[in-house]
C-alpha cells in the first residue's frame, strides 16, 4: 500500500499572525512582527523550505538593488520615485514606493550590523554599483537574513519544510482572513492553522512560461524554480484584489547561465553590439521616441532596453554579445593595475548570485577579455519585487498615500492590507510597487508586519471559524489518494487515463502560456484571440487538475505548485486581455494594439475573484501621483 | 544532472533522520536512499544549481555536473565555505585554473541579536510610521512625507 490521506495525522494550531514564507519578506515580517508582539501576541512563520536557504536569495546575492541612501543624503525618496515610474513606464503605487524608500535605508544597515559584507571605498562609505545599487560579498546574504528572523522567532515559532496551499476565509465573518491549511513534505501531517491575520510572502512565478532550456536546464531559471505562482493563486483564490498582474519581467541576461549582466554595463562600462558591431541601444534609439515621454527620458526603462535587443533580433542581427573584451581591453590600457581586482570582481559577481554562469563560462573556455558572450532576453517571470509589478492591490497608509488607495476595517486602515480583511502582502506578493529588491522586500515585510501587528490589537476577540477540517484535508491530499487508487490501472504508473501527474501537468502550463500569452516561442506576442485561447486552455487544465495524481510527499507539493501555477496564469492573461495597448514593449506585444494609449491606460488594472460565483471582474484604477 | 553525489563520499550522513543535503536543498531535490545510505537528487531538471547542497555536504560529497543542454564536460567550480570566507576554484574544460576568496560574513555565526542596542518595544508607538530600530538605522532622521501630504 502506497500512503494516503487516511495516513495523516491532523495537526490544529493557533497563531495570532501568521507569516507565509521564509524568503526576504517573510523574514523581514518575522523581526518586526515579534518586536511589537511581545509577550502576548503569538506569530508562527511557515515556510515549504529550510529559512537558511530559502526563497529568492537561497543562493546569495552580489548586489543589493535597493539603496536609495537618503539616510545618508545621498538621494531623495522623490528621485527614487521617479526612477522607479519612469522605469515601468509611467505606472507604480508611488505611495507604496514611496513608504517602501523612507525605510529601506534601514533594512540594509541592519543587514551590515547582523554581519553582511557590504563593500566600501577608503572613506568607508558603500560602494555603488548603480545609483541606487551597493555591492556585496553576499555569498551568505540569506543565511544572515535567516538568522535574525529565526532568533526573534525563537524555536518552536517557526516551522520548516511545511507549504501552505489553501488560505481560509471566516465561515462567520465575510470576507475575513481565518487561516490556512498546508501539509509537511517530511512527515505524514496535515496542517490547518487558524489566526487573526497573515502575511503572504510567497515570492513570484517561475515555470508558468517554458523556458528557453526543456530537457535538464529546465532548472536554470533566472528566478527560482520554488517561486510558484503561490502567492497570486492564495490570495487571488479568496477573493483578494490583484493588480498590474499583466506586468511579468523578462530579465536579459549572459545566455543560458542567466548570469548578472549589470556589473559588467555599470561597473566595466561594457557596450553590448550586434553581428555588425553596432550597439543596438544606439542604432535602435529611435525606436524609443514611440514609447515617449518614458521613452526619451534617461535612464531608458528596461523593458526599452529588452525592445532595442528584439528590434535587432527580430532582424536576424542576433547573436548580440556584451562586449567583455573590448571592456576589459580598455581597463588594461587606461589601468592594467586594475585588471586583478576586476576580474576577481567579474567573477564575484557570478559567484555570489548565479554560479552557473561561472561553470557555463569555464566549460567552454571562454576567457572574457579576449572572447564575449551573448546577452539574451530570457522567459517570462512573475515577481512584483523587480522590474515587474504584479500582486495584490493593498491599502496604503493615510500619511503618505492618496485617500483612494486606503481603506479600512472598522475604521482602522492598515497599511499593506489586501481587500481581504487581516490578509496581508509583502515583497512579490504587493502589487504596483516595484524596484524593491531583497532588501525593499525586507522592509516591505516589516511594513506590512507592524500593520498586522496593530491589526491583531484593535481585533483581539476576534475568533475564527474554519470550515469542516475532514473535508478539507480530503481536499489538499486527494492527489495521493488519486494516485493510490489507480494506479494498477495500467502496466506502468506514469501513463494512466485516470490522472495526470504534477510533471506533465507543469509542461501543459507552459506550454499554452508560451505559445499563446507572449512567451519566447512568439518573441513576446500576443493578442485576442491568442489570450482567449490560452484561457479556454487554462479552464481545462484547471479542471484536470482535480485529477493530480501524487506517489508521495514530494509529488503532492509538485502536484499544489502547478495548482497555484494555473490560477497565476490565469490573472496574468485576463489582465492582458484587458489591457488594450502596448506598454511594456521588450516584455509584451499585444499585436492588436501595437502602442502605448497613455490616455486610456495610464491606469491600475485591477482584478477581483469572486469565490462564491467563480466570477472575475475587471476594473481600471485611476493613476494618482504623491508629487 | 545538476548536482550529483559522488558513491564513494556519500556516507548518508552517518544514518540521521535527514542528511544535511536534504536539510538545506531550497527545492527539496536532495532524497537518501536508505537501503545504500546514499543521498541523490531526484529531479536534476529542476534544480537551480544553488550549490547549496555542495556547500553544506560534510564529505564533500556533491559536485555539480553542468546542465547537458548547454554545457560542455570538463569544467568544475568547487566551493569551500568558512565561518567568514568562501574560497572557490574554477577549473577550465581547457585546464586553466582560478582561484578566488570572498568574504561572506563579518560576524560570528549564531552571534546576531536582533533587538539589541535598540529601545526595548513600546505599544504607544504601534501608530506612529517607525518601525523597530528606528529612527537610528535612519541615521537619526525623520521619515520624510510626500509634497503633496505636507
Amino acid at each position: 500500500m502506497g500512503l494516503t490521506s487516511a495516513d495523516f495525522e491532523v495537526v490544529e494550531m493557533d497563531t495570532d499572525l501568521l507569516i507565509i514564507g521564509g524568503g526576504m519578506s517573510a523574514c523581514g515580517a518575522a523581526v518586526e512582527a515579534k518586536y511589537w508582539a511581545g509577550d502576548d501576541i503569538k506569530v508562527l512563520l511557515v515556510d515549504k523550505a529550510a529559512m537558511e536557504r530559502s526563497g529568492a536569495v537561497a543562493q546569495g546575492l552580489s548586489a543589493i538593488n535597493t539603496y536609495p541612501g537618503w539616510t545618508r543624503d545621498e538621494n531623495t525618496i522623490e528621485d527614487y520615485i521617479r526612477y522607479v515610474t519612469q522605469d515601468l513606464m509611467g505606472i507604480s503605487r508611488e505611495d507604496l514606493v514611496w513608504d517602501m524608500a523612507t525605510h529601506v535605508d534601514g533594512s540594509v544597515h541592519l543587514f551590515e550590523k547582523w554581519g553582511l559584507p557590504i563593500w566600501k571605498d577608503a572613506e568607508g562609505k558603500y560602494i555603488h554599483e548603480g545609483r541606487w545599487q551597493i555591492m556585496i560579498h553576499g555569498e551568505s546574504y540569506k543565511p544572515i537574513v535567516a538568522e535574525a528572523a529565526k532568533k526573534a522567532l525563537g524555536e518552536g515559532n517557526y516551522l520548516e519544510r511545511v507549504f501552505i496551499v489553501k488560505l481560509l476565509l471566516d465561515e462567520k465573518e465575510p470576507n475575513r482572513i481565518a487561516g490556512a491549511v498546508g501539509f509537511s513534505v517530511r512527515e505524514n501531517k496535515f496542517y490547518v492553522i487558524k489566526c487573526n491575520a497573515a502575511i503572504v510572502c510567497t515570492g513570484g512565478g517561475v515555470h508558468i512560461f517554458r523556458p528557453r532550456s526543456v530537457q535538464e536546464g529546465l532548472g536554470r531559471t533566472w528566478y527560482p524554480p520554488w517561486s510558484t505562482g503561490s502567492t497570486y493563486a492564495m490570495m487571488g483564490q479568496v477573493g483578494a484584489k490583484l493588480t498590474q498582474m499583466e506586468v511579468i519581467f523578462i530579465p536579459a541576461r549572459f545566455k543560458d547561465g542567466y548570469g548578472p549582466v549589470g556589473a559588467w554595463f555599470l561597473f566595466f562600462a561594457a557596450k553590448a553590439t550586434n553581428i555588425d558591431g553596432e550597439e543596438y541601444m544606439v542604432k535602435n534609439a529611435p525606436e524609443f521616441e514611440k514609447w515617449a515621454p518614458y521613452g526619451t527620458i534617461k535612464p531608458l526603462p528596461t523593458c526599452l532596453r529588452n525592445h532595442a535587443m528584439i528590434v535587432d533580433m527580430r532582424e536576424g542581427k542576433g547573436p548580440l554579445f556584451v562586449r567583455t573584451d573590448l571592456a576589459m581591453q580598455e581597463i588594461i590600457k587606461k589601468d592594467p593595475k586594475r585588471v586583478k581586482t576586476v576580474e576577481s570582481e567579474a567573477w564575484e559577481d557570478f559567484l555570489d548570485m548565479t554560479i552557473t554562469q561561472a561553470d557555463l563560462w569555464c566549460s567552454y573556455n571562454i576567457h572574457p577579455e579576449k572572447e564575449p558572450w551573448e546577452i539574451m532576453p530570457a522567459e517570462p517571470y512573475f515577481i512584483g519585487s523587480h522590474s515587474g509589478q504584479g500582486g495584490a492591490w493593498c491599502s496604503g497608509d493615510p500619511r503618505i498615500s492618496p485617500p483612494e488607495y486606503c481603506w479600512d476595517y472598522k475604521g482602522v486602515v492598515y497599511n499593506r492590507m489586501t481587500t481581504v480583511n487581516g490578509l496581508f502582502a509583502a515583497g512579490d506578493g504587493c502589487g504596483g510597487n516595484p524596484h524593491k529588491f531583497s532588501s525593499g522586500s525586507h522592509a516591505e515585510g516589516r511594513i506590512a508586519a507592524k500593520n498586522a501587528i496593530k491589526f491583531i490589537l484593535n481585533n483581539r476577540d476576534f475568533k475564527p471559524t474554519i470550515g469542516d477540517v475532514q473535508k478539507l484535508k480530503e481536499e489538499v491530499l486527494r492527489p495521493l489518494d488519486t494516485f493510490e487508487k489507480h494506479k494498477g490501472y495500467t502496466s506502468v504508473p506514469d501513463i494512466n487515463p485516470n490522472y495526470i501527474r504534477p510533471r506533465q501537468l507543469l509542461h501543459r502550463i507552459m506550454k499554452c502560456m508560451d505559445e499563446y500569452a507572449g512567451g519566447v516561442s512568439t518573441m513576446y506576442t500576443t493578442n485576442k484571440p491568442m489570450l482567449e485561447k490560452a484561457l479556454q486552455l487554462l479552464k481545462f487544465m484547471k479542471e484536470d487538475s482535480e485529477k493530480l495524481a501524487a506517489e508521495n510527499l514530494h509529488e503532492l507539493m509538485r502536484c499544489w505548485e502547478n495548482y497555484h501555477r494555473i490560477w497565476a496564469a490565469e490573472a496574468h492573461v485576463r489582465h492582458k486581455l484587458f489591457r488594450e495597448e502596448t506598454r511594456w514593449p521588450g516584455y509584451y506585444y499585444r499585436s492588436d494594439f501595437p502602442r502605448m494609449d497613455d490616455e486610456n491606460w495610464r491606469v491600475f488594472t485591477v482584478s477581483q475573484y469572486d469565490p462564491a460565483s467563480g466570477e472575475w471582474k475587471m476594473e481600471k484604477v485611476p493613476y494618482i501621483s504623491i508629487l | 544532472m545538476p548536482s550529483c553525489v559522488i558513491w564513494e563520499k556519500c556516507d548518508g550522513c552517518q544514518k540521521a533522520e535527514r542528511t544535511a543535503c536534504m536539510y538545506i536543498c531550497p527545492n527539496d531535490l536532495m532524497v537518501l536512499d536508505r537501503e545504500v545510505m546514499k543521498a541523490y537528487n531526484q529531479e536534476p531538471d529542476l534544480c537551480w544549481e544553488c550549490y547549496n547542497c555542495v556547500k553544506i555536504c560534510p564529505q564533500q560529497a556533491i559536485v555539480m555536473r553542468g546542465y547537458a543542454d548547454f554545457m560542455p564536460l570538463g569544467s568544475s567550480v568547487i566551493p569551500l565555505r568558512g565561518t567568514d570566507s568562501i574560497m572557490w576554484t574554477c577549473k577550465y574544460r581547457d585546464g586553466t585554473v582560478k582561484r578566488f576568496k570572498f568574504a561572506i560574513r563579518t560576524t560570528p555565526e549564531g552571534s546576531i541579536e536582533p533587538y539589541a542596542g535598540y529601545p526595548p518595544m513600546d505599544r504607544s508607538k504601534i501608530d506612529d510610521l517607525y518601525l523597530y530600530s528606528e529612527p537610528d538605522t535612519l541615521m537619526g532622521k525623520e521619515i520624510p512625507l510626500p509634497p503633496s501630504k505636507k
